[in-house]
């Protein structure tokens, strides 16, 4: 187990070390979150639907768009002088490659996440002092899932034509779930109900989480092995 | 010790034979030099045995496993935005290698390959010959027991590959690289002028068949390329 955490380690550290040194993927993500909820900003009628309606939404669909850009890099960096071969070859475990993929995923959606709810604040205005810290767990919880899914596709189409179309096709029917809880938390806890009247939906989050984590675990060498 | 047995591999749904039934053995110390046109599966035949394909029929063994293989594809497996050294450094983490023996085998390998002045220099900003001779540091920083090489002379200049020969002869017979007895190695190319003289067996291969498969013996490189010719025409 030690090995295999190791392992993921060595991994995700590379992409990381790789994203920092070409700045590429993050700061496409970044811009393109600050320009989302820009447009949602002006696009929107203030007096139409109050923010604490349509901000979870707005919300949850930047994250998802931002998060798919993050993962359409993930397995695009292996292509490069064919490294996924060397991978391979290599005695590093189909899992540990799986694990290191979300790793790095997760810590670069959350650098986009990071990023997206001050702005979120900024723009509609939302009171989110109160509720901050479950707000965050909830978009830990929220965006693992949809992460571990990801990472399994970006694989799975990395050797297809149009892989950055494919992955969106495949992958947001999968998202569905995620998102309306996600969703349906977020709107409770801004709209200051207390966390108990969306203990249905964490627990959904959660399960999806422990689902597609373990299944993807299991499945992800399928996506690599010729 | 390296052990293919029966290997058949087929694509396209069985319309291109890549391999048809090829076995061998390959004790440590011997070279397997496999010449071949485009198109005769020796790639197909290398994959399977670094274990990047699993054969539809047949086995392939490798004393050690995947740590003990060294593998040179037609790619560098490189990422050529971290530097040379760091490369070197994360493909030796990921064999298991701890921090001090990865930088003691970094070093190593970039000094056998004349590349110690370019460590530090992105992958990306390296010439053809440079790259090649990067990815095959790559390979060895691990200090494997069987390195496969698939066209390993392609893009080098005649020094560079006058240099390559002599390292691969050097590794075949277990000098340096603290590996003690002598590695095995299988080598894949189309140019029956390359490699014949680090083989101590050589393999004619097409459509997917070895149709001569022997020791290399005295015959000098224009011999084997006779024998090629002819073996090749007659299959």
């Amino acid at each position: 187990m030690l090995e295999l955490l190791r392992q993921a380690w060595t991994v995700a550290r590379k992409d990381l070390l790789l994203e920092f040194r070409t700045r590429t993927a993050i700061v496409s993500a970044v811009v393109f979150t600050a320009l989302v909820l820009t447009v949602f900003n002006f696009g929107r009628d203030p007096t139409a639907v109050s923010v604490i309606d349509l901000g979870p939404t707005i919300l949850w669909v930047t994250f998802t768009f931002a998060a798919m850009l993050a993962l359409n890099r993930a397995f695009q960096l292996e292509l490069e002088n064919q490294a996924l071969e060397g991978l391979l070859v290599s005695p590093v475990s189909r899992t540990s490659l799986y694990w290191g993929k979300l790793l790095a995923n997760l810590a670069f959606v959350a650098v986009v996440e990071s990023v997206g709810l001050p702005l979120f604040v900024l723009f509609f205005n939302v009171p989110v002092g109160r509720v901050l810290l479950p707000l965050v767990g909830v978009i830990a919880l929220a965006t693992l899932g949809f992460v571990a899914v990801g990472t399994l596709f970006s694989a799975l189409v990395i050797r297809t034509r149009f892989a950055e179309l494919l992955l969106v096709v495949l992958l947001l029917p999968f998202l569905v779930p995620p998102l309306i809880a996600a969703v349906q938390v977020t709107a409770r806890l801004l709209g200051g109900r207390p966390l108990s009247e969306a203990v249905g939906y964490l627990k959904l989050l959660a399960a999806y989480d422990i689902v597609f984590v373990s299944l993807a675990s299991l499945l992800f060498r399928f996506t690599v092995d010729e | 010790m390296l052990l293919a047995d029966g290997l058949r591999h087929t694509f396209g749904g069985g319309r291109v034979v890549a391999l048809d039934g090829i076995s061998f053995s390959l004790a440590p110390g011997r070279t397997l030099a496999i010449f071949g046109p485009n198109g005769a599966g020796k790639t197909t035949l290398l994959k399977v045995l670094a274990g990047l394909i699993r054969p539809q029929a047949g086995s392939a063994r490798v004393d050690g496993g995947r740590r003990a293989i060294g593998w040179i594809g037609h790619q560098s497996h490189l990422y050529g935005h971290l530097t040379v050294r760091e490369n070197l450094l994360f493909w030796g983490s990921l064999y298991g290698l701890d921090a001090a023996r990865r930088s003691a085998r970094a070093a190593d390998v970039l000094a056998r390959l004349d590349l110690s002045d370019r460590a530090d220099q992105p992958v990306w900003s390296l010439s053809r010959g440079l790259l090649q001779r990067a990815a095959i540091a790559k390979a060895l920083v691990h200090d494997p027991t069987v390195l496969l090489l698939d066209e390993p002379f392609t893009g080098l200049d005649l020094a560079a590959a006058e240099q390559l020969r002599a390292l691969l002869g050097e590794l075949r017979g277990g000098g340096g690289g603290g590996g003690g007895g002598g590695r095995t190695l299988v080598l894949a190319t189309h140019n029956v002028d390359e490699g014949v003289e680090l083989a101590t067996d050589v393999a004619f291969q097409r459509r997917g068949r070895f149709v001569h498969f022997a020791p290399r013996g005295t015959r000098s490189a224009a011999e084997v390329a006779a024998a090629y010719r002819r073996a090749t025409a007659d299959a």
